[in-house]
């Protein structure tokens, strides 16, 4: 029985290949593919994010991982022995829950030995583990309390205490920081990821939470209509997305729609009804498709009263001239909405407040040059 | 001093309240009063004694009755019990099977049948069998009747349990099984002690069904007394049913007392 008890993580990543690999999974609910043909690696000791809006699949395709799911189709490959037939219980992989599905009759002690008990694991070193676990969370002095006599944070570290204590080779958190409050969910962002990297365990974490993605996450899978859309590191998915919808889905994006006029390596030149050329030196190629958008984030917008003193014929500016139209503030940042002229567009730019009285401000009505370098922005097929 | 806090409360509410339980228990009270009457006659009242009190345990035919009508209870209790607890399960979990709504409205029919139908509709089953009617016809009887009562308290239990629990306890190493017995059943036990109550007390209770089920030699405690009062009421019975009163409100202390003393342990439970 003992042999339940997975060996640690870290022992494990002396073999190349990834500790988890997803092959063509298909789950399908009805006539709906809720996950419909996906593949993912997860390495040893990695931080892995799921990331998508409600419904595309993140949550269902972790219960696969766990197993309360079975997959119509594909292979889940852990250590490289398939575990999508096994059942829940039969997997080295544990599963901290939404709602934390603390055992309500049980104490905080009796939570966190559950697994180990059901192990096999002799009291003694039981009692060790519960105590190394309670000191791991925080939650010294607790250990006799009933979950209803816990706060919101306590009970979510119980949670965790519980899921990590049969040393799971995989941790799967579903939306771990859901139901904490904002103050809460930012310190308990940094207990994580410091727990996770001090222990070398692997996690995959559901979330809709894009800022939680992007501060915990090594890499991030973003789903979409039960598909991966990208997998990157959060630089690279913020940076260069590779998809229209990737670029509009995590974070804020500036979107033009026109026809490439001309290529030259790795410049291209965007004609854009309405707003002129646009030239753009992107990151990846849109090969051979000519109808293209133009994408720019907001703080890559610079603005001025007077455009900026350069060489008209300089391909590596982009230069626009408009009116503001709105200003969101938001405390270290202002975001502008700009109306350009000619009415075919609106350019939003994002301006961090330096100071604390700004007389360089710029009011509703002003008109204003905006400008912005090729090297920024990124050209994505439509 | 102690008066203060009760100060809050409107005289209203006091007057209410007092009415309600009047209402409820004034009855009782009498009756347990008039099972102390000296006299010969139930409504005349002749001093206190414990005259009749004496004639029960003396009643060899109504001593036997009421351990016949204990027997059918408990039997058929934990019968019920078991059955309705089952199919609260199915019907809870099962959310794949057909026909779940249709099982589960089937289930609430007895609930609203009236009993002489149930107990015709018995007796007519029995008799097809070729059943000797007696204990056992009585009993499973009782369990027909009691059964869907505990279905329906263990179901609204089961419903406002969060699944994730049942999933938990398997995703930390317990087989489906194991997962519902050390999570599931120990959080409904509750409702399930609640149901072998409520089956319990409704089978000792009974009279339309038992009265259809039964046969010689099996008669229950509500059948004996309704065939005495026909011939006159005795304050015998007045003493019988105080005896009743008594036992059912000691059994619903100690139940209550006992989930008590079970969730406080549970709570200073060792961290093993």
């Amino acid at each position: 029985m003992a042999d339940a008890i997975p060996t640690p993580a870290v022992e494990a990543v002396s073999h190349g290949g990834p500790l988890l690999r997803i092959e063509q999974v298909v789950k399908r609910f009805g006539n709906v593919a809720a996950v419909d043909g996906l593949s993912l690696d997860i390495k040893a000791g990695e931080f892995f994010a799921l990331l998508g809006p409600s419904g595309c699949g993140k949550t269902t395709l972790l219960r696969m991982l766990a197993g309360f799911e079975a997959p119509d189709a594909g292979r889940i490959l852990l250590d490289g022995v398939d575990i999508a037939p096994m059942l829940p219980h039969q997997r080295p992989v544990n599963m901290m829950f939404q709602s934390y599905a603390l055992f309500p009759h049980l104490s905080v002690a009796g939570n966190i030995a559950f697994g180990l008990k059901r192990a096999g694991m002799p009291r003694r070193e039981i009692g060790q583990r519960v105590a190394e676990m309670v000191a791991l969370v925080r939650l010294e002095g607790l250990e006799t309390r009933k979950p209803d006599q816990l706060s919101g944070g306590q009970r979510q570290r119980v949670a965790l205490a519980r899921a990590l204590a049969r040393r799971p080779r995989v941790l799967l958190l579903d939306e771990p920081l859901g139901a904490l409050d904002r103050k809460l969910r930012e310190s308990t962002q940094r207990e994580l990821l410091d727990l996770q990297r001090r222990l070398g365990l692997t996690f995959v974490v559901v979330t809709h939470d894009q800022d939680e993605a992007m501060t915990m996450a090594d890499r991030i899978g973003v789903m979409n209509a039960g598909r991966l859309e990208q997998v990157a590191t959060p630089r690279h998915l913020y940076e260069e997305p590779v998809s229209r919808w990737i670029a509009g889905f995590v974070g804020d994006v500036n979107m033009f729609d026109g026809k490439v006029a001309r290529r030259d390596g790795g410049r291209f030149a965007v004609a854009v009804p309405g707003v002129g050329l646009l030239n753009a030196t992107p990151p990846r190629d849109p090969a051979g498709v000519e109808a293209v958008s133009v994408a720019i984030r907001p703080e890559k917008v610079r603005l001025s009263r007077r455009p900026p003193v350069a060489d008209v014929a300089d391909a590596s500016i982009n230069r626009l001239e408009g009116v503001v139209r709105d200003i969101g503030y938001l405390g270290g940042a202002s975001l502008y909405t700009v109306a350009l002229d000619g009415d075919a567009a609106t350019l939003r730019a994002s301006v961090a407040n330096t100071a604390r009285l700004d007389a360089d401000a710029f009011p509703v009505g002003q008109r204003i040059a905006a400008w912005f370098s090729a090297d920024d922005c990124v050209v994505l097929e439509r | 001093m102690t008066a203060a806090p009760l100060a809050r409360v409107s005289r209203f509410n006091i007057a209410a309240l007092a009415l309600g339980l009047a209402f409820l228990y004034l009855p009782i009270v009498i009756l347990v009063i008039y099972s102390f009457n000296a006299s010969q006659l139930v409504t005349v009242w002749g001093g206190w004694s414990l005259r009749w009190y004496v004639e029960f345990f003396n009643d060899r035919a109504m001593l036997n009755a009421t351990f016949m009508s204990l027997r059918v209870a408990a039997v058929s209790a934990t019968l019920a019990t078991v059955l309705g607890t089952l199919a609260a399960v199915a019907l809870t979990r099962g959310e794949g099977f057909r026909g779940r709504t249709l099982f589960s409205g089937m289930l609430y029919a007895p609930l609203v049948m009236p009993e002489v139908i149930t107990g015709l509709s018995l007796l007519l089953l029995f008799v097809a069998l070729g059943a000797e009617r007696g204990f056992w016809t009585v009993t499973v009887a009782h369990t027909t009747l009691t059964m869907c009562f505990v279905t329906v308290i263990v179901q609204s239990r089961l419903g406002a349990l969060d699944r994730g629990l049942e999933e938990a306890a398997m995703d930390l190493g317990c087989d489906p099984l194991r997962a519902f017995l050390s999570v599931t059943l120990p959080l409904i036990a509750p409702a399930i002690a609640a149901g072998w109550m409520l089956a319990f007390t409704l089978s000792l209770d009974d009279l339309v069904i038992a009265s259809f089920t039964t046969g010689p030699g099996a008669t229950t405690l509500p059948i004996r007394i309704y065939s005495e009062v026909r011939l006159g009421v005795k304050p015998e019975i007045n003493a019988i049913c105080s005896l009743i009163v008594g036992s059912i409100a000691i059994l619903i202390v100690a139940a209550s007392m006992a989930s008590k003393l079970s969730s406080g342990r549970g709570g200073n439970a060792a961290p093993m």
